[in-house]
Order: C-alpha cells, then structure tokens, then sequence
C-alpha cells in the first residue's frame, strides 16, 4: 500500500514496560486521514498502552510518536488539541448531564460558543439522544454512554480519534450506530485508531494491526490478511459435532479443528483436502449434512497466524 | 443425576425488580441435560441478574424457577448444593497457589476426602497447569485463571453449571480452548447455562436465548436463528467510494435497507437471487468497474438488531 | 493559563459538590455539630467541687471554718460525714473529690498552742482539678487562719488593721469572668476550618482517580495550575461561609466577646483555609484513594490543630522540644491571631509576626500543592 501523503499519525518503535513486563516493544505503524485503523488483539496484547501513549497520558520508554506533524513527545500540550481520546473505562462524570459535560469539555478546549453549541445540537440529534439532553450521564445505558463520549470527544473537532474499546458490551443497535457515526467522520477526514477485542468487528476496519504480546504481528486489511491465510477454511455440518470432531482431527493436512454448534470448522492446508476429507467421511460411514468451503473470520485468521508464529519461532 | 427427560432447569414468567426497573421482565425457558445454552445480550440485559437467581444468590419478585427440580425460591441452600457457579470476574485468591485454591473450593463445596485428591488432579489436568500447581494464581495469564476457575467450579461434579461471562478478557485460542472443555462437559450429562455480550459465541452453543432489556427476543439454535430472524436475505456489495450510492441502492425495488459494514455495504433484500444481478447492474452503470456483489450469512449480530427493531416496532404500534 | 477552563472545571466542581450529599454534609453539618458539641462540652472552668466534711468536733470554730467552705463558689458541701468510713466511701465512689477533716482537738489546740491542723483528702485521678482543688481549700483556710489571728490580737488588745502586709489585688484582662468557653470557642473555629478544608480537599483529586474520570481529563489541554485553582476555588467559598457561620454561632449564641476587626479576622482565615486545602490537595494527589487520602488529610490538619495549636493546651507549657514542632503547625498561628482577635481586640501591628508566618505558610503550601500534581497516568 503506497503512501503518497503523509500519514496523520505515524508511530515508530514504541516500547513501554511496566517493572519485568514488556508491555508495547518495537511497535510501529501509520495511520492515514479518514482512515479507520483497527488495533486488535487479546487482553494485555498491549492496545490500551498503546493508545495511552498516543493520547499524552502515559509516557513511552522509547521511540516516536508523530501526530498531524506535531513531536507528541516533545510538544504533548499542542497534539492534545488535536487529538481526542475516549478511554476503555467511561470517562465522563457521571453526576453531571448530558448537557454539562458537553459543556465542560467544549470549555476545555476553549471552542466558540456558536461552533460548539451548533455541532453538539447535531450531533446528540444524529445519536437520538435530543431527548436525554438533561439527564444525568450516569443514569444512561451503556450504549448511549458511549455514544456521549464518543460526542464529548468529537466537540472541539480533532483530526485524530483514539478509541479504545468503544463498543464492548455495548448493545448491537447502538454498535451501529456508533459505526454509523465513525463512517461519516472518516468522510469528512478524520483519522480513527480504534481498538478493540471483539474480532469480528475488526472487520469493519479499514486496516488492521494485529498485535500480541505488544508487537505488531501483521498489518494490512482485512481482506489483505484473509488472503494470507494459511490453507483454507471448511465448515462441515452433522448430527453429531463432537464425534466429527474426533475423527476429522485425525485425518492428514487438517491443521485446526474448531467446534461450532451445528457442526466443525475445519483449518486445512489447501482447499483440495475438502473432497479428500469428504471422501474420508463417507468411508467411516459418518452422516454429514454439508460440507463446504467458508470465508474465514478474523479470529480465524488470528489463531492460525498465532499458530503459525509460534511454530516459527520453535523452528 | 436426574433422568433424562426431566429439564434440569425450568424457568418461567421470571420477574425481577429493583425498585421500579425490571430487570428480569417475564423470562421462559428450559434447559435439558448435556445443553449447552447460551444467553446473549450487551451489557444491562439482564443475564447475570438472571443467573444469580438462578443461583439462589437473589430472590424473584415474580413467575417460577426450578433447578435440577428444586424451586429457588423455596430452598435455595438446595439449589447452591448441586450447582457450580464461575463468576465475572473469576473470584480465585490471587495470593494463593492453584493447589490452595483448589481444596478451598473443594472444601467449601464439600467434597469428600477421598474424592478431593482425584478431583484436584482432575482440574489441574482440564486446565492445563499439570508441574505448575504451586504457581500462586496472580502470575496466571488470563486463560489459564479462567479454566483453573471452570475446574474449581466442578470440583463437586454438580449436575448444572451457570457461566457468568466467562470469556470476557481472554484471548481467542484460550477461549476457544475454553468451549471445547465446556462441551466436553456437556457430553458427560451436564447442563451449562453461558452467558456472554459476544455474539459469534452463540455458535458454541446448542441453543441460543437472546436477551434485551430484560426480555427474551429470541429463542432456538443458532441457525435457526440467524435464517428465520431476518425477513430477508442479505448481500455484500464491495466497491469503490460505495458512500456516495446508499442512497441510491437503498431506493431500488426489493432492497430493505442498507447499511456501511468497513469499506463495503451489507443490503438487506427481498430475494438474493434476483436482486443480486440488478444491483450490480445498477452500480456499473454509475461507471463503477471493480463491484462485486454476493450473498453472505446474516450474522447473529444482524438478527438481533433486526428482533429488537421488530420488538421495538410492534411495541410502539400496540402503544 | 486560561480562565475559561478554570471556570469550567469551578462550574464542575460545585455542580458535583450540590448534588453529593457526602460534601454538602461536611460542609454544613461538621461546623455546627462542632461548635454546639465542643462549645457546650468543653469546659476547663473548676467550680463547685462537691466536698464532703467530717466534723469531729463540732465546735465554734470548726463550723465557722465549715461554712467558710460551703460559702465559697469552689466547693459545693455535699454533707457531713459521721466517720472515716463514710469519707472514704464518698472519695471512692466520687461522690465528692474532697474531704476535709476537723480533728477533735481543733479549738482547743488554737486555743493553746495557736496552731490548729486540718486535714484535706484529694481524689487526684484528675490532677489538675485536685491541685486546683487544694489551692482554693488552702486559700480558703489561709483566710480563716488571718481571721483566727485578728481576733486573738483583737481580744489581747492589740490594734492591727490588716495581718497580710501584701496583699494582690488581681484584674482580669480579655476574659473577665474567666470563663474557658470564651477561649475554647476560638479554638473550635480553628478546628472547623481545618476539618472542612481538608476533608473537601482530600477528596477531589482522589475521586476522580477512583471514578476513572482522571484519565480524560488529563488526555486535555487543562495545566495542573488551573486545575488546582479551579477545584479549590469553591471549597475555599464554602470554608469563607463556614467561617461566617461559626463567627455567628460564637458571637450570638455563645455570646463570646468579639473585640478585632472583621476584615482581619476575614484575611486570616482564609490564609488558614488557603493552608489546609493545599495541605489537602497534596494529599489527594499523592495517594489515589478517597478513603486513604481523607484520613491521612485530616491527621495533618486537625490532629495537630488539636493538640499542638494551643487550642487545648497551653504550648509553653508543652517540653521544649514539642514547643519547637509547633512552629510549624500552621493551626499555632492561627489560634493565635483568633483567640488575639475575639479577647484582645489586638491592633494590626501586634499580630503582624503570626499573620507573616501563616501568610509565608500559606505561600509555601501553594507551590507545593501545584507542583505534586503531574499529568500523567505512571
């Protein structure tokens, strides 16, 4: 992927550690502007670090973080007018309303009454929150708390968002309209670096990196990282999904096994072991509903490319 | 154990209220033996409220529960005797061993002294820390605190085990690793009620409740779910700049609605079959070339918002 | 430094303040609880020690003596014992604190020899009643003693005007009637200020850490000083109402004397309320919990407010060594400056060393507080 204009955020060998624990090492990536850039990985993979470190809250231990052409690390004060961050735990007061603590963080950073007042009409109207206007932030649900701090981040409008696991646990109507917000701001060009666990939002991305143990393991897109899976993926249906699993395990180029319910998900290393397995079925006499090949997800794709880390290093 | 037929747990007309809010609103279920039923919802839906009552831990205000035969209302020591519970936020001493946790919690589930040494062994082989029993449980990784707790909930060979979220914060081969430990289980003859805010889990599960505010909006196996929620069939479109044509797509005969999903576009149709064709013709004619339009599995995800607009409609439509 | 966001986090904090009823409690509750608790309950005053007499005489001159002791405002005579039993009895169980005891042979030994001897018994338990307690019994026998020996001057045809050729003539100054509310009270308006200003201030850095609204906060462009300054500048209010209200209490209902100048009294306290609430402040940043954080604030402010502000007790009584700690409890000078004001009515010019050292205090507690609190998560 070429990069013609230079990047809104540009992160190069970070490194942090807490005591004995390396919790970010040698990270580097780039985000573009309107560019959704997704940090994904397991819990203490080391994302929240991370985006702290873009945020000016934490200090890194070495290496650079570069946002809009601003030195974060020798300049903190002036990227934070550019930046906004919405931190994993609700960062509002929760005894103020909604009202207030729009109010309080325009203040903050000191935008003109008219602009502020204008832009946050819009958008609690655009979240259907007009209604909630006056209610106090901690009686809210936790999808409309987020969508508040997602508002209160977005008042002074930054060129770069940090969100760090917006949507978790938050209802699936909410999500979207959440994503619904995060799409018309990458229109209007703003850079977003969202992390989050749920693997399967991942793929609302537009880029990713897959972190583990606080080192970028790949980064393209989404599509660009199925397509280096390993192998291919199969998803076989029976009456009896434990007894399916049992036995396909065993058979040759089957590299993962997964149970899912209805049936298997099978991770083989080339799509042609799909007649091969079908065939070793019949001959077990084992009944099977269907077999077929199936895009896989993310966290497929994440487990083997850990997979397949792992080995490597063992080699 | 209980015979076959007979549910272990029967949930009906539950209610649960504190002060005006409701947050259990007239739930009902049944859960057989080997079951592996999943509750889903986001947060504040309801679930762990559900399973503390479930667990004899909160009184009902209204309707019946009945676990492995007993009423939770009536006798919940009962109840407690013959259940394993793993909380939230799995509850091990962090400052103890995974040995000392273990017989604590064999202790206080009464497991008998003869049976204590094999179950301890048992659990500690289930959670893979075989040579590490001395390990005090704050240098665990997240995995290994989650299935030491699983093992520590089993240590009585209860006959149902309620989940509370017990996947939250852990890694994808670990949580993986987790559901085939608790189908394992389930093979054996016990009922495990999960609860969990991740939707793709509901396809671990035999069958799948789906929570919101309180209330059961669905109820059956994941596929089921995810084909007769929908009141169509969807289709992601990829393309170029796909912003500028919603509207567009969103305005032609037998498309539903529409919504951005990444970079692509997920339109909810009457027909894939036929609509597939016209939209791709519809998109080339505004000069697109690289389109490519096919048919993709809703997602439970995609159900549920579906099921609670639908509620939401129905209930707005009786108001 | 902008004053629009020291507004905004003011308008925040006093919004918070109002609808939490914790604070608004120790903001209004603690003042009046105090006032009305420690001014009623609190008092150094000795006066009608209960007495209990054992007459074994029963002459003239030992019930002349006896009703010398009852008339005395020192001694309230709770009865006449029949035996030593008895006043160890009442000595025991406290029924009176002292005995006094007239032997048999009283008369006639200041008939003969002209000395007579009495006996005084003190429950010393507490020892500064008893010491108290057997001065006025000493002074009360030393006058009956002159009068003793007027009369047998008199009787022998001696003229003597007056047997103590030096006698004092003592004037109460500041506090006439010597009542120990009236410097209690001053003391306990010091005691309010320190509570309520650290208490208010140990909490507001410390919550917003436990309610994770920090890590927000700091991810702005908001400076540690006008952070400080707009988190303090409402409580420093409250403590300013607090001061009127204890003033009002004093003056109207504990009728204590006021005899300084309000703006004086105005200007000292709020450097005092300026001290705790940095003092509190550094606290609230340097530890991270609400609970911990007000429990250490109030032992740096009200604990030694207490003991070593002379509030309770005088500090040149105090060993030389803890008179030497005391220069540094802010709550020395400010009682001071309080108690000076209230009795005194002392002009400017004779307070001008306190008020410099709480006001270089104060300075110093301003630095300090700005400057611990970084903008940082580690």
């Amino acid at each position: 992927m070429s990069v013609t204009a230079a990047a809104m955020i540009e992160v190069s060998a970070l490194e942090k550690r807490f005591g004995s624990l390396q919790a970010v090492a040698d990270l580097s990536f780039s985000v573009q502007a309107g560019e959704i850039f997704g940090l994904v990985g397991p819990d203490g993979a080391g994302k929240t670090t991370t985006l702290r470190m873009l945020a000016s809250v934490m200090q890194p231990d070495a290496g650079s973080i570069v946002i809009d052409g601003i030195d974060v690390l020798a300049l903190p004060e002036q990227a934070k007018r550019h930046v906004s961050y919405m931190p994993q735990r609700f960062g509002l007061y929760e005894d103020l309303t909604v009202d207030e603590n729009i109010r309080f963080y325009a203040d903050l950073f000191e935008m003109p009454r008219q602009v502020w007042r204008e832009r946050a009409d819009a958008m609690l109207a655009a979240a259907n929150m007009t209604p909630f206007r006056q209610r106090l932030a901690g009686l809210l649900s936790g999808g409309m708390k987020q969508k508040l701090g997602l508002v209160c981040s977005l008042v002074h409008t930054p060129r770069v968002l940090l969100l760090d696991e917006p949507t978790t646990g938050v209802d699936p109507l909410s999500r979207r309209e959440f994503w619904q917000i995060l799409y018309s701001l990458r229109a209007e060009g703003v850079a977003m670096l969202i992390s989050t666990a749920y693997l399967d939002e991942a793929e609302r991305c537009d880029r990713l990196a897959l972190l583990n143990a606080g080192r970028v393991m790949y980064c393209d897109t989404p599509a660009g990282l199925k397509a280096r899976m390993p192998g291919a993926m199969l998803e076989i249906i029976a009456a009896d999904p434990r007894q399916l699993l049992d036995f396909v395990r065993t058979l040759p180029g089957v590299q993962g096994v997964l149970l899912v319910g209805i049936g298997v998900h099978v991770h083989v290393d080339a799509p042609q072991r799909l007649s091969q397995i079908e065939a070793a079925l019949a001959t077990k006499g084992m009944a099977v509903t269907t077999i077929a090949l199936v895009e896989p997800t993310i966290e497929d794709l994440f487990v083997a490319l850990l997979e397949q880390a792992s080995s490597m290093e063992k080699t | 154990m209980q015979n076959d037929a007979q549910s272990q747990i029967v949930v009906d007309a539950l209610v649960k209220r504190f002060g005006s809010f409701a947050a259990v609103d007239g739930v009902s279920f049944e859960v057989g033996r080997g079951e592996v039923m999943g509750f889903i919802g986001p947060n504040g839906a309801g679930k762990s409220t559900l399973i503390r009552i479930l667990c004899g831990l909160l009184r009902p205000s209204a309707g019946r529960a009945l676990v492995a035969g007993i009423d939770v209302a009536q006798d919940p020591e009962g109840v407690r005797r013959r259940i394993g519970y793993m909380s939230q936020k799995f509850s091990l001493y962090s400052d103890m061993s995974v040995v000392e946790n273990l017989r604590f919690f064999g202790g206080i589930y009464g497991v008998s002294r003869a049976d204590i040494g094999a179950r301890l062994r048992f659990a500690v082989d289930m959670a893979g820390l075989t040579g590490r029993e001395d390990a005090l449980v704050a240098t665990l990784a997240g995995g290994w605190k989650q299935r030491l707790a699983l093992g520590a909930a089993i240590l009585h060979r209860p006959a149902i085990l309620f989940l509370d979220e017990p996947t939250s914060g852990v890694d994808p081969s670990s949580r993986r690793r987790f559901w085939e430990l608790i189908h394992t289980l389930a093979q054996d003859g016990v009922s495990i009620l999960v609860s969990t805010h991740y939707m793709d889990e509901a396809e671990y599960c035999h069958r799948v409740a789906l929570i919101n505010r309180g209330r059961l909006i669905a109820l059956g196996t994941p596929l089921e779910l995810r084909q007769h929620a929908l009141a169509g069939e969807l289709l992601a479109i990829e393309g170029n700049s796909l912003g500028d044509v919603m509207a567009q797509i969103r305005q032609a005969p037998g498309v539903l609605d529409v919504a951005m999903f990444g970079s692509a576009l997920h339109a909810l149709v009457d027909q894939a079959a036929l609509r597939s064709p016209e939209l791709l013709q519809l998109l080339s004619s505004t000069g697109r070339t690289n389109v490519r339009v096919h048919r993709i599995e809703p997602s439970l995800e995609d159900s549920f918002v579906h099921l609670v607009s639908a509620s939401a409609a129905v209930a707005g439509a009786l108001a | 430094m902008k004053w629009r966001r020291v507004k905004a986090i003011m308008i925040k904090e006093s919004l918070q303040i109002v609808r939490d009823p914790r604070s608004l409690m120790i903001a209004l509750l603690i003042p009046l609880l105090q006032m009305f608790l420690l001014g009623y309950g609190i008092s150094l005053d000795v006066k009608q020690i209960p007495l209990c007499a054992f007459d074994r005489e029963g002459s003239q001159a030992s019930q002349d003596l006896l009703r010398r002791f009852s008339a005395s405002p020192y001694f309230s005579l709770q009865g006449q014992a029949t035996s030593y039993a008895e006043v160890d009895r009442s000595l025991d169980n406290g029924r009176c604190r002292v005995a006094i005891v007239i032997p048999t042979g009283f008369s006639k030994d200041l008939n003969n020899t002209g000395q007579g001897v009495v006996q005084a018994l003190l429950d010393a338990t507490d020892t500064n009643t008893a010491s108290l307690a057997a001065g006025y019994a000493s002074a009360v026998i030393a006058s009956y003693s002159a009068q003793v020996q007027l009369e047998s001057i008199q009787r022998r045809g001696g003229s003597v005007q007056t047997l103590t050729p030096v006698e004092v003539r003592a004037r109460v100054w500041f506090n006439e009637d010597l009542v120990s509310r009236n410097f209690i009270i001053p003391g306990v308006v010091a005691l309010v200020m320190a509570i309520v200003g650290s208490q208010l201030s140990s909490l507001t850095i410390a919550r917003e850490w436990e309610r994770g609204t920090m890590e927000l906060l700091v991810s702005t462009p908001i400076q540690p000083l006008e952070l400080m300054l707009g988190k303090l500048l409402p409580y420093f209010l409250i403590g300013m109402v607090d001061a009127c209200i204890c003033l009002a209490l004093a003056v109207f209902w504990f009728e204590v004397p006021f005899r300084g100048t309000l703006p004086a009294l105005f200007f000292t306290t709020g450097l005092f309320l300026t001290v705790v609430l940095c003092i509190g402040y550094y606290v609230s940043v340097s530890i991270r919990s609400q609970v911990g954080a007000s429990q250490v604030a109030l032992l740096l402010t009200m604990l030694p407010t207490t003991l070593l502000s002379g509030f309770s007790f005088p500090i040149d009584q105090m060993p030389a060594a803890v008179q030497a700690v005391t220069y540094i409890v802010s709550g020395r000078y400010y009682v001071t400056i309080l108690k000076a004001l209230f009795l005194k009515g002392a002009p400017w010019g004779e307070l001008l060393l306190p008020i410099c050292c709480l006001a270089l205090y104060a300075g110093a507690m301003v630095l300090l507080a700005a400057r611990a609190f970084r903008k940082t998560l580690d």
